[in-house]
């Protein structure tokens, strides 16, 4: 385990809630999580389980208007959940960067890319204009753009869509941040640019030691690149462990489902493993008991924990509620199945 | 950039000599004939005829329309028959009067519709926006000669804070200070009156833009690089969301000419509108070909101007 000094962020009991006709519905519920100095942090779900709500909350991004967030997340000794968007501007761009999903619509359609990352420079450094001109060459030869001057000067039209993510990247790093956080930042970009651009953090985190949170659905990317990864469903984090813990020792059902859904190329068997049923809607979902337990109906209730909380089963290692004891896959033996 | 401009230019060749078939076609088609408004109880119907063949009003009808786009093509439109000037003259005195009364027209539209357009769509669903949403459909609603009857009523007649009709006091002698500002001092009540309710289509444009630019991932880039809101506002979302009115900005700028045909007849103010409905009423068909031309012209070089502007602005489109 690491020491306390090593610890940059620290979310604890973070609840974010959208208004749907004037009730809130927590999207995020009561996740705590830690991003330690040097690390990769990878936090993997389905679509709708939070993940991204949770990137967009810690940097106070959501839409104020029907979204409410509570519970504490840490930096530097400040609580980022009481700051005002003057005090936020002041850590956005600087002590953490943010790298989009999709390239193409991150990127001012309308704005040369020199600009584009020059924009942060100015409010968070005292360079003259020569010296950001110079530093934004020198943030894109160092995520590996070719031609600096020429790119600089082109639109985010002319950029293929690898080329724009590492612009995307170079934005994230101007400030030297501490923190980056990366909400599917291979998602929107086929397989071999999505391995350079993988390559391309992890190069620069070894630089910088910066802590990245890396949101994804991708459990190849996770193996990939990642430290340590919590798993989220239905905006809890379900699971927590280092890489290697979690693929080698998966203990939550939904964690084992979804690496049994990982296509094998090797395998024999010519259907894909899908999770039967689909992620309950905000608005439907039991906020009491084990939320996969309508997904493995061939589990008995009296498996599941009242109100499942996060057990440490290893050291570092945390699973919530108890039904990954006597969980087994439908068609495995031992099924109960009705 | 400038091939396609040229290109463009030399497509419009084509397009207009279909227009001036059709307008020749048509005008062959209307009654008289270029001397009837000479004819006066003492003409010689004889001298009339020769006239007539000496004008070439009886060679086929391609050597006349040959004519007819020779010398359009130099600037010679015919004589009007109600006015009994060149057609030129009096388009080139009329289009000064429009273009003036456009020009401040269209700079208050912009004035004040795209402050209420910015405002209505950041501070959306706000009492501000309803507030401006519903002026701008109020607007829309009014018939531009009913507000220009109450206006001159009220403002005119009855407050008399503005001249009721007319493009200058003439009683002033032209190129002094005075008859500049009697000239302008003439345009305002028209020109307030058409801005206030011209502004729907860019309050609107605008709005609904700002709205979408606001949701987009680059701006959520933006503020995750940590900039003020009030310039993601400027820098982002305002730039984005003018793409759409500097695409109509060309036929903006042709049209300056068309003018109004209802605030110019209410004011009484000698433009392009007036004299088209003029002599559409008075049938001065050298009049109306010309004006018909014109306007065609105009509505062409529009669209070539608006598809450059836009090429400018928005580096995604590129015309080469």
């Amino acid at each position: 385990m690491s020491t306390n000094t090593n610890e940059l962020l620290e979310i604890r009991n973070l609840r974010t809630s959208f208004r749907i006709k004037d009730t809130y519905y927590p999207a995020v519920d009561n996740v705590s999580l830690t991003l330690r100095k040097n690390e990769i942090l990878a936090i993997v779900g389905e679509s709708g389980c939070g993940k991204s709500t949770l990137a967009t909350s810690i940097v106070g991004l959501h839409n104020s208007i029907n979204t409410k967030v509570e519970g504490e997340i840490l930096y530097n000794n400040q609580n980022l959940v009481n700051l005002t968007d003057t005090q936020f501007n002041k850590l956005r761009g600087n002590d953490i960067g943010f790298i989009f999903q999709d390239p193409l619509s991150a990127l001012n359609p309308l704005m040369r890319i020199g600009e584009q990352i020059e924009e942060g420079l100015v409010y968070h450094t005292k360079l003259n204009k020569t010296q950001r001109e110079n530093r934004v060459l020198e943030l894109l030869d160092q995520v590996g753009i070719p031609n600096v001057q020429r790119v600089a000067k082109q639109f985010p039209h002319q950029l293929s869509g690898g080329m724009r993510q590492r612009v995307m990247i170079a934005i994230a790093l101007s400030g030297k941040p501490a923190i980056i956080i990366a909400d599917e930042p291979t998602t929107a970009l086929d397989v071999t640019i999505q391995a350079q651009i993988l390559d391309l953090l992890k190069t620069l985190q070894d630089e910088i030691q910066s802590g990245i949170i890396l949101i994804t659905h991708d459990l190849g990317v996770v193996a990939e690149v990642a430290d340590r990864v919590a798993v989220m469903y239905a905006g809890e984090v379900i699971e927590e462990a280092s890489v290697v813990e979690l693929f080698r020792n998966p203990k939550h059902p939904y964690t084992r489902s979804l690496l049994k859904s990982i296509p094998q190329t090797n395998s024999e068997n010519e259907q894909l493993e899908v999770i039967q049923g689909m992620v309950p809607s905000l608005v439907k979902l039991p906020r009491q008991g084990c939320r996969f337990s309508s997904r493995i109906p061939w589990i008995p209730q009296s498996a599941h924990e009242e109100n499942p909380e996060l057990h440490e089963v290893a050291p570092g290692h945390l699973v919530r509620c108890t039904c990954w004891k006597e969980f087994h896959f439908e068609d495995e033996e031992g099924s109960v199945n009705q | 950039m400038w091939k396609t401009i040229i290109r463009r230019v030399l497509i419009m060749i084509p397009q207009l000599f279909i227009l001036s078939l059709l307008i020749f076609i048509l005008a062959k088609q209307m009654p008289g004939d270029p001397f009837t408004g000479l004819i006066t109880p003492e003409t010689d119907p004889n001298v009339l005829e020769e006239m007539r063949i000496k004008a070439g009003f009886y060679d086929p009808w391609y050597v006349q329309y040959y004519n007819w786009i020779a010398n359009a093509a130099q600037g010679d439109f015919g004589q009007s028959y109600t006015y009994k000037k060149p057609v030129a003259d009096i388009i080139g005195a009329r289009g000064l009067n429009t273009l003036l009364l456009s020009l401040l027209s269209v700079i208050l539209v912009y004035l004040i519709a795209i402050p209420l357009g910015v405002l209505a769509g950041r501070y959306q669903e706000s009492f501000l926006d309803k507030s401006i949403v519903l002026y701008s459909f109020i607007s829309y609603a009014i018939p531009t000669f009913v507000l220009s009857l109450i206006f001159v009523y009220v403002f005119g007649y009855r407050l008399m804070w503005f001249p009721t009709s007319g493009t200058v006091d003439i009683s002033l002698d032209a190129g002094t200070w005075e008859y500049y500002w009697s000239r302008f001092y003439h345009l305002l009540l028209p020109a307030i009156t058409y801005a206030l309710l011209g502004t729907t289509g860019i309050i609107q444009y605008l709005r609904t833009e700002i709205i979408d630019a606001k949701t987009m991932d680059y701006v959520k880039t933006a503020r995750s690089k940590g900039i003020p809101m009030k310039k993601v506002y400027s820098r982002h979302i305002f730039r984005n969301s003018l793409l759409p009115i500097a695409a109509f900005l060309g036929f903006t700028i042709t049209g300056l000419l068309s003018g109004s045909i209802f605030i110019e007849t209410v004011f009484g103010y000698q433009g392009m509108g007036k004299l088209f409905i003029d002599s559409i009423l008075s049938r001065d068909y050298s009049v109306i070909t010309a004006l018909v031309m014109l306007f065609g012209f105009l509505a062409l070089l529009g669209s070539l101007l608006s598809d450059i502007i836009l090429s400018i602005v928005d580096p995604r489109i590129r015309i080469d």
